[in-house]
């Protein structure tokens, strides 16, 4: 059998999936951002896919960018994480609900 | 190479100004004049920005290789961005959520924010609107949560950052699967290329372009805070310092919202007079974000004991309003939302700054501590009232006019589903009334509970307040220029 396009886009659903299912299911805020994580490269992996498979040169310079852009949030993400730790010892984002009505 | 900068040149002037204000702030150190000479500084900047508008090339180019339009809606924008700037800075200056000692990174952070929405309006291509999104959100995430000790001002970053890491996320997923189908980023060429998918395609391609654009949806959604986008804003508005809610609500929400104008109706070329590219249904699906939008904002609204979470709700009902506009999609739709964007931002940074007032003296956001403040600060009471009545959309001011624009637009689509919308629209006005009126009725018609301290306003507020306050009166009355200027904006469209 031979790796075309179709396997790759199988592939990236799947990370879709998983990453979708993550960012719902758990209530931790680092793994939130994990499932984060796995969108953007779902994503990122379909570009090049699809870059390789006839569409220019596009597809992958906006991957290298989309990776930038990953770490880039990731930083922030993190920061205002542990910030939320240390004014309250817990990174559950559940029980972050003092906002509300 | 020269035009192309000259094109980008206000984008250029902010980024410098960004670093000198950073510099700026470690050489000044301690000294007592710190915040006042960070704030001039940064005004100068957005002068300087201003006056780059002079430069720009005639006619409007695409520069770097149709990277960025130069297009009217931009130019427009982005002059809308530096005034909504200089009162983000003006009222991080003034409030004492932001201490001084932090004041440069506040301002920093607000003129990067800037930037990002400066790039995202003039972008043409998928690539620059995803970056040029991030450079909005990033340093919003930080400024919401600028407050490090209080768990409060984290737990709205926190949200903020969580809902926006997956909107992005899902939005890039979306854009690679329009580059997949139309192979190509940039905008104007993807609508022709979906049609010529769509027309010869079978049931999988038309439901990939469906779902790539629903998913590119969820990011903009995001930013305007749209329905069913929206739950973040109210916790980030109530948690984040009040000068940062005050430019959330009317900063980024004008870049995405001039951001999906040019997604949807230039590069889908979706609008009731078109049929859109990819056979999809853009202004009904629109349409339907904007009753549920409007709807959803105004009736949480009316339970709301916090003045800032209830202004929240009002910016998610006003996003509807603006998303109706949208989805009509034709030149005077586009024209509409380009005339109640300007008033918009006076009236909601208006509300904003007397809340703001309030606070400083009283230490509280509930309704309950505006009870009787017309006999406490009468001038500070009136202002308020213009600001929720303008909000409300009530003649003679500019409220009205800028809704009477849009309604004006989606009645002229002429169909039965926008007769529909108009109505549900007029529907949501009468309802925001009851509780703009709540606080108004507060103020005047209320006692003072004992021992309330009076609300002295200082002179640069008082100062700022007037700015905002006068326009809102006589754009209600004089909005001829407002509109012409619109008209321009929206020259690119049909």
């Amino acid at each position: 059998m031979t790796i075309g396009l179709p396997q790759y886009l199988v592939v990236s659903g799947v990370l879709l999936a998983l990453g979708l299912f993550a960012i719902v299911t758990r209530k931790n805020a680092v793994a939130i951002l994990m499932g984060v994580e796995l969108v953007l490269n779902a994503g990122l992996l379909n570009l090049v896919a699809f870059s390789r498979f006839g569409g220019g040169l596009d597809g992958q310079v906006f991957a290298l960018f989309g990776i930038v852009l990953a770490a880039a949030e990731a930083v922030v993400a993190l920061a205002i994480v542990l910030q939320v730790f240390r004014a309250r010892r817990s990174v559950d984002a559940s029980k972050a609900c003092e906002l509300k009505e | 190479m020269l035009t192309n900068l000259l094109a980008i040149g206000p984008e250029l002037v902010l980024t410098l100004t960004v670093v000198l204000v950073l510099i700026a702030d470690l050489v000044i150190g301690d000294r007592p004049a710190r915040r006042g000479s960070l704030a001039v500084l940064s005004f100068a900047g957005l002068a300087a920005a201003a006056a780059t508008f002079f430069l720009l090339p005639d006619g409007g180019p695409a520069a770097f290789g149709g990277l960025v339009s130069g297009d009217g809606l931009g130019v427009f924008f982005r002059g809308l961005f530096l005034v909504a700037a200089f009162f983000g800075v003006a009222f991080g200056a003034l409030s004492d959520e932001i201490p001084v000692e932090r004041f440069g990174e506040y301002a920093a952070m607000l003129l990067a924010t800037t930037l990002g929405m400066s790039f995202l309006v003039q972008s043409q291509n998928l690539l620059m609107i995803l970056l040029s999104l991030e450079l909005v959100s990033l340093p919003s995430y930080v400024l919401a949560g600028f407050r490090r000790g209080d768990s409060r001002s984290s737990e709205a970053a926190l949200k903020y950052v969580l809902y926006g890491a997956a909107a992005s996320g899902l939005m890039l997923y979306g854009f690679s699967l329009l580059y997949g189908m139309a192979g190509t980023l940039d905008l104007s060429a993807i609508g022709p290329a979906l049609n010529a998918k769509a027309a010869g395609g079978s049931v999988g391609i038309r439901a990939g372009i469906a779902l790539a654009a629903l998913l590119s949806l969820a990011g903009f959604g995001y930013k305007v805070a749209a329905v069913p986008f929206h739950q973040w804003c109210p916790d980030v508005y109530e948690g984040a310092p009040t000068p940062v809610t005050a430019f959330l609500s009317v900063g980024p929400k004008a870049a995405g919202v001039a951001a999906l104008i040019r997604f949807v109706v230039i590069g889908f070329g979706a609008s009731v007079a078109t049929p859109p590219a990819g056979g999809l249904p853009w202004p009904v699906l629109l349409g339907v974000l904007a009753m549920a939008t409007m709807t959803l904002g105004n009736l949480a609204a009316i339970p709301q004991d916090n003045v800032k979470r209830l202004l929240a709700y009002s910016s998610i009902a006003h996003a509807g309003y603006l998303l109706m506009g949208i989805a009509v999609g034709t030149p005077d739709a586009v024209q509409a939302v380009a005339v109640y964007l300007p008033i918009y931002l006076l009236m909601n940074l208006g509300a904003f700054l007397a809340v703001m007032a309030v606070r400083a003296k009283t230490g509280s956001e509930t309704i309950a501590d505006y009870r009787g403040l017309v006999a406490r600060s009468p001038a500070l009471s009136i202002a308020l009232a213009i600001f929720l009545f303008s909000l409300t959309g009530l003649p003679p001011l500019a409220g009205f006019i800028g809704k009477f624009y849009l309604f004006a637009a989606v009645v002229k689509a002429g169909t039965p589903f926008f007769y529909v919308l108009a109505i549900v629209g007029v529907l949501n006005s009468v309802v925001s009334l009851f509780y703009y009126a709540r606080l108004v009725k507060a103020m005047f018609l209320e006692a003072s509970p004992d021992g309330a301290p009076a609300v002295l306003v200082p002179v640069p507020v008082g100062l700022l307040l007037a700015i905002l306050a006068i326009p809102t009166l006589v754009l209600g009355l004089w909005w001829s220029p407002l509109a012409d200027l619109a008209a321009r904006a929206a020259g690119i469209v049909g």
